[in-house]
């Protein structure tokens, strides 16, 4: 049987890329008895879809990532207006 | 089919959004601004190629798309030795000597909710800013901009797409660790 630390890696790749069928069928099998890769599996997905929605997020006041500073704005309008 | 807007207004009408698209993936407001910048440049010189197929904003946001993966491209050398450790780290604590988990897996209470939470996105951001660089990198790639694994390898110059697919699960199994201990079984998700 698949050990969970191989599962811990397959579960990962799943999000990224196809599994061979040997695998999920491995994979399928393992999840069915086991309590803790389940867990894991959903907290993987939970972090997936967190990072999705991470792009999307509107700026919010106190964010590590702002916008521009008027500084910056000048500079980039600048820099335009010379190179046309 | 629509025309492209007066450049003069780009930094007005975009340079926010660009701005924040290249902050979230390099973390560095000089480097960011670069890009931006090498952005407007470059949309300056091909404005005759412009279809009007995907709005203006997406031609801009696909042209520093192609920046930040260059930039990564030229931030890469020397750091290789990096993903051998974090390759050949393998979990060693997490797993006994016959795979299995050392520690239970802990159930997460009411995760969406902490998806409401402007607090949750603090923990979540320092999670990934505390991943080795290049591991954070390529969750972000991955994660956020949806490239593939040939074009992972390419980008951060990775020999194989296997070894992609590990480092990934390696930065996965961090950043579930950190959202565990910050959030869900520390101060943030307990007291609503």
């Amino acid at each position: 049987m698949t050990s969970c630390k191989e599962v811990s890696d397959l579960l990962s790749t799943s999000l990224d890329t196809r599994l061979p069928v040997s695998r999920r069928i491995g994979l399928r099998f393992h999840l069915l008895l086991c309590k803790m890769c389940s867990r894991y599996q959903q907290q993987l997905k939970f972090l997936h879809r967190a990072a999705t929605m991470y792009t999307e997020r509107a700026p919010r006041p106190g964010d590590a990532v702002a916008v521009l500073t008027a500084d910056a704005a000048q500079r980039l309008t600048q820099k335009i207006r010379e190179s046309r | 089919m629509t025309a492209l807007s007066d450049p003069d207004n780009w930094v007005a009408e975009h340079g926010d959004y660009l701005y924040r698209y290249a902050m979230m993936r390099v973390r560095d407001p000089a480097v960011a601004e670069d890009l931006v910048q090498e952005t407007f440049l470059a949309a300056l010189k091909a404005r005759g190629s412009f279809s009007g197929k995907s709005g203006e904003k997406t031609w801009l946001v696909g042209i520093l798309k192609h920046k930040l993966i260059d930039q990564v491209y030229r931030a890469r050398n020397g750091m290789q030795v990096e993903d051998i450790a974090l390759i050949a780290d393998n979990f060693a604590d997490r797993f006994d000597e016959s795979g299995h988990w050392r520690a239970e897996i802990a159930q997460w209470s009411d995760p969406d909710l902490a998806l409401e939470k402007d607090e949750f996105w603090r923990v979540f951001e320092a999670c990934v800013e505390r991943l080795p660089p290049r591991m954070a990198r390529l969750f972000l790639l991955k994660e956020m901009d949806g490239l593939s694994g040939e074009e992972l390898c390419k980008a951060l110059d990775i020999s194989t797409t296997n070894n992609v697919w590990v480092m990934l699960s390696r930065a996965r199994m961090r950043l579930r660790d950190c959202l565990e201990a910050n959030w869900f079984t520390g101060r943030g998700s307990g007291e609503t």
